[in-house]
């Protein structure tokens, strides 16, 4: 399992976003990797992601990835993180 | 455990209750404390302003709040946060959090040596007491006194 947080430089939302999925995970019992990565690099090289987490702005620029694309509203809200997180997992 | 912010907040890195009647002035204010506390170059600046054009205002992270910032490089010096809070709400553009009141700046060296920072600064940001504090403050004292 790989989960790619991403934002437009790789510096801001996506490292909150990464954190918070981390504890989403955790809380959830499962296991995967994830990593924060900027726009341009998620586009290269994210084809191996199997879900996406970013935020409305960025949706349209990632949807030619393979991967689930989950959309979050607010980055640092873990609950809405868990929650389409647990989804996305089919838990 | 926001020791980590006040240190971040070089000297001069924050303005209370400013003025800007623009996205543009936001962002000029951000940068222009990024500069006098020594973490960027002048350029930086103009670096977040341009991704801003290019891919919106994905920067407003939060309720009130937007996180400007550019991507690592040349024209950063060194990791660090300045702090703005606005007398007037400007309009970003965000459908979900506009109008933003409160304006943190970002400089990074690379893409993972500020992950502490990032947690503390958005456990404290997270908290509405925390934030409608900042939005009162007139001193730079009562803001890092709130850190420590």
């Amino acid at each position: 399992m790989k989960i790619i947080a991403v934002c437009g430089m790789g510096i801001g939302s996506s490292i909150s976003l990464k954190m918070n999925a981390e504890k989403a995970l955790e809380a959830l019992g499962v296991t995967a990797e994830v990593q924060a990565l900027d726009l341009r690099k998620a586009q290269n090289e994210g084809h191996s992601a199997d879900i996406i987490l970013t935020t409305d702005d960025l949706i349209p620029l990632l949807k030619d990835l393979p991967g689930k694309l989950v959309e979050i509203t607010y980055v640092w809200d873990l609950s809405e993180i868990r929650q389409k997180l647990s989804s996305a997992l089919g838990k | 455990m926001f020791e980590v912010l006040d240190a971040a907040l070089g000297e001069g890195s924050i303005l209370l209750q400013q003025s800007a009647s623009s996205v543009e002035e936001c962002f000029e204010l951000a940068g222009s404390a990024l500069v006098a506390s020594k973490r960027t170059k002048p350029e930086y600046t103009n670096e977040m302003l341009e991704v801003f054009k290019d891919l919106g205002p994905y920067m407003v992270i939060a309720p009130n709040i937007a996180l400007v910032h550019a991507r690592p490089g040349a024209s950063v010096i060194t990791t660090g946060l300045s702090l703005v809070t606005l007398t007037q709400p400007i309009e970003f553009g965000s459908k979900k959090f506009d109008p933003v009141k409160i304006v943190v700046g970002l400089s990074a060296v690379d893409h993972d040596g500020h992950i502490d920072l990032m947690a503390a600064l958005s456990e404290f940001l997270v908290n509405v007491t925390n934030v409608n504090f900042l939005l009162q403050a007139t001193k730079e004292a009562e803001v890092r006194a709130l850190f420590r």
